[in-house]
């Protein structure tokens, strides 16, 4: 189990910030992606952080964080069962039809 | 004699030249990687803004200098800036109370400006005016954090505020040059933002847990640049040594 002392979930016993990831849309972005993480006392911190850090270049429209530790992940070890199955189901994969140009960014 | 103007937009850009540079003495060694990156570009909007002031000033003069002359080649006596910017960074608390006093009557005065009779006046503070709104959010909010901190930080916060509060009042006081804008229309009178600038910093001091000093005593002589301490030659001397020592480098 992770004994990062970041991860302590009682306040008062950390010793340094919390992690956040950060999540942003660009000008033209559909949807947020992750772009990294940084470390903020809390969460009105960690936005502005995260626009110091990650917008300087005109980058982003929306921003958002999330404290690393609410982040559930899956586990590498679990790859083969997890994904390997859907390799051979290539009938999934929506390659088989023609998109029509106006339908635009799906 | 110079023109009231002149000296107006001089004091506009030695504020933000001077900020500026005090500021990005922190480039390197702040205390976290994130504030470090938040302060360079504080440091930066300052300078971007010097440019644009010094640069005018350097038209409405008619000499021929330029914002990097009057930036490098001017003395610790011709700066007008405010007591309160030259004053060293000391710790982090100090830099971000002295940016918080600051930040709070830039925006005041950015504001006020944006409505100048000068149209080249109201288009620079219209500018800057974006930029200073996120620096007092950003000063604002850290001023909050460690002042209702831990004991430490609270201790430290207080020690900024009781160090830094007699430079206060060097921003509201008007003089001559000041009369001259506001006879125009260009700027405001600064004793008139006094009152909005105690309705943003007071009630942030107070979530904060700082106690403001007693008197109203303040420190004067950098606006109009009879009494700029020691710190200003100092300060000087490192950020103006490389185009005096190399005149017209270029990289």
């Amino acid at each position: 189990m992770n004994s990062d002392k970041n991860t302590n979930t009682d306040v008062s016993k950390r010793d340094e910030w919390p992690l956040w990831e950060v999540f942003i849309r660009g000008q033209h972005g559909m949807s947020h992606r992750h772009v990294g993480s940084l470390h903020a006392a809390d969460e009105e911190a960690a936005i502005l952080n995260a626009r110091d850090v990650y917008t300087r270049r005109n980058e982003g429209v929306s921003i958002w964080v999330v404290e690393a530790r609410h982040i559930a992940a899956s586990s590498p070890s679990k790859k083969g069962p997890l994904y390997e199955p859907s390799n051979s189901k290539v009938y999934r994969h929506p390659t088989f039809f023609d998109i029509p140009d106006d339908v635009g960014a799906m | 004699m110079t023109s009231p103007l002149f000296d107006f937009l001089l004091r506009q850009g030695d504020n933000t030249l001077v900020l500026g540079h005090r500021v990005s003495e922190w480039c390197g060694v702040s205390p976290v990687l994130e504030e470090d990156i938040a302060l360079a570009n504080t440091a930066l909007d300052m300078i971007g803004q010097t440019q644009m002031w010094l640069g005018y000033a350097g038209e409405v003069e008619g000499k021929g200098r330029t914002a990097d002359n009057l930036a490098y080649l001017r003395e610790a006596w011709d700066f007008r800036n405010l007591l309160l910017l030259e004053r060293p960074n000391d710790d982090f608390g100090v830099t971000m109370m002295r940016q918080f006093l600051f930040d709070a009557f830039h925006v005041l005065i950015l504001k006020a400006l944006e409505s100048s009779s000068d149209t080249r006046i109201a288009e620079i503070a219209a500018k800057s005016l974006k930029e200073a709104t996120y620096h007092l959010e950003r000063s604002r909010e850290t001023v909050i954090g460690l002042g209702d901190g831990t004991a430490e930080s609270n201790a430290k916060m207080q020690a900024a505020l009781d160090l830094l509060w007699p430079y206060v009042g060097e921003m509201f006081v008007a003089d001559d040059v000041d009369a001259a804008m506001v006879k125009e229309a260009i700027a405001p009178d600064p004793s008139t933002l006094r009152e909005a600038w105690d309705a943003i910093v007071l009630p942030s001091l107070s979530e904060a847990t700082l106690t403001v000093p007693e008197g109203d005593f303040t420190h004067k002589g950098g606006k109009n640049g009879t009494r700029h301490s020691e710190h200003l030659g100092h300060m000087l001397a490192q950020m103006q040594i490389l185009p005096r020592s190399y005149p017209d480098a270029s990289w």
